[in-house]
């Protein structure tokens, strides 16, 4: 069947099966790696994507049921050469150590950032419950989303 | 890699394409919703539909309002919804309560309340929710609707009154004035089926129990509640006393297993307390004006 969607601004038909999961459309069709494709069961949120304007578990929808969608992924964060302030974050506080959880662990972070700028560590740990890390201990996840929150985009990243 | 077995996908735009749908194919044609329990059975092939009727463009099953004496739960309404709805978090707690402990935030922006009514799993925490609320299944199909008791909406594990050609467009919940309600829940991590959960509601006149409910997952309970349980505490003062009589009766009457979430003697236990607990919560919300 043929799917069309907007994955990060750009439009994208494919012709598919119907059984084609999101997170393997993203990186088989399109090439889009940067999503990571982790337990198959919903359970460890690395393939985490925003469907229109939502952070979801990309192994657990279709490719078909995301046709017409608009779909951000972690490849978007990047504004041309400036790093999403999420991204900085994660380098400098280092939230990841093996950056398989990374991807999905950054578009929860900045759903969460867009929806409430200056989140506690009791809301960043609650947002990111849905997603494992076997590295850091979550500590340095938290304390990256908390860079973030104080470095907003607005601002010159790096200074 | 898990992915399910080839079929065929159909994306419905209204209730009756998505019926007209279903009754074309027949059985072998599965509606789908939030897809997180359906894809891993598929994935598992616990399920093998040949055809899927996505219900997702179908937002007109969105909602959650009041309707009279009721409040109105559209079948596609999602659990991130459900737990942002002021309307229920005023009439009816525990939906936060259980919202708060359903798998995580990222699933709950997906899944939907009638997808979870129609999976049935024993361990549902909002198939408790609303047996112990009393609540009411709708359902369309060509012929027109029906209303199910969401009590009498299961017929075991898994199984529900669901025809083929049918489709759950709707959840409904009495308004109970005075009353108060809560839900409590024990499992192994944040975001796992439950070891043992308890809900209920209780509506409190001069100090006694005029009305209640008791939902039960994870325990082998029928219909997911504890009539017995209920029969005991009606009527009764809203005392410790008559919360602990009700919770010995809500753990007499369930059949939970042993299994790898813990000893069959160890969830009694559990619904023990977690009745005794939910019934002091609800009772306290009660006289706290909560509804």
């Amino acid at each position: 069947m043929q799917v069309s969607m907007t994955v990060n601004g750009e439009r994208v038909t494919r012709e598919v099966e119907p059984r084609i999961l999101l997170v393997h459309f993203l990186r088989d069709e399109l090439n889009l790696t940067g999503t990571h494709w982790g337990c198959d069961t919903s359970n460890c949120g690395t393939c985490v994507v925003w469907m229109d304007g939502v952070p979801v578990k990309s192994c657990t929808v279709l490719a078909a049921m995301a046709s017409g969608r608009e779909i951000r992924t972690v490849e978007s964060l990047e504004q041309g050469t400036q790093l999403d302030p999420v991204q900085e974050g994660f380098m400098r506080e280092h939230g990841l150590q093996c950056g398989f959880c990374t991807p999905g662990m950054m578009m929860t972070a900045r759903w969460l950032l867009d929806h409430n700028p200056d989140p506690s560590e009791a809301e960043i740990r609650e947002a990111i419950s849905g997603q494992i890390c076997r590295c850091t201990g979550y500590e340095n996840i938290v304390r990256a989303v908390r860079w973030a929150a104080a470095h907003p985009a607005t601002q010159e990243v790096g200074s | 890699m898990q992915v399910p077995a080839p079929f065929d996908y159909d994306r419905a735009s209204s209730v009756e394409e998505a019926v007209a749908l279903l009754e074309r194919h027949g059985a072998e044609a599965r509606p789908i919703a939030g897809g997180h329990s359906l894809l891993p059975m598929m994935k598992l092939r616990l399920a093998r539909p040949e055809r899927l009727v996505d219900l997702n463009d179908l937002t007109e099953l969105s909602y959650v309002r009041t309707e009279g004496e009721w409040i109105a739960v559209g079948a596609m309404t999602r659990h991130a919804q459900l737990a942002a709805s002021d309307l229920l978090a005023r009439h009816y707690p525990i939906f936060q309560d259980a919202e708060r402990v359903i798998a995580d935030p990222v699933v709950r922006n997906r899944g939907t309340v009638g997808g979870s009514l129609c999976q049935g799993d024993p361990a549902e925490d909002l198939c408790a929710v609303v047996a112990a609320l009393g609540g009411q299944v709708v359902l369309r199909s060509s012929g027109g609707e029906r209303v199910v008791a969401a009590r009498d909406f299961y017929l075991g594990p898994y199984e529900t009154v669901v025809a083929p050609a049918e489709l759950v467009t709707e959840v409904r919940i009495p308004i109970r004035p005075g009353s108060g309600s809560a839900y409590e829940k024990v499992e192994r991590r944040p975001g796992d089926w439950a070891i043992a959960a308890v809900g209920c509601f209780v509506t409190l006149a001069q100090g006694s129990v005029a009305d209640c409910g008791i939902g039960l997952a994870a325990v082998g309970a029928n219909g997911y509640c504890a009539p017995q349980a209920e029969a005991q505490l009606r009527g009764q003062p809203a005392t410790e006393e008559s919360f602990r009589a009700a919770a010995e009766a809500a753990a007499a009457g369930c059949r939970p297993q042993s299994d790898q979430r813990g000893p069959e003697d160890y969830k009694r236990d559990l619904v023990r307390e977690l009745t005794r607990r939910a019934l002091r919560r609800a009772a306290a919300r009660a006289m706290a004006g909560g509804a």
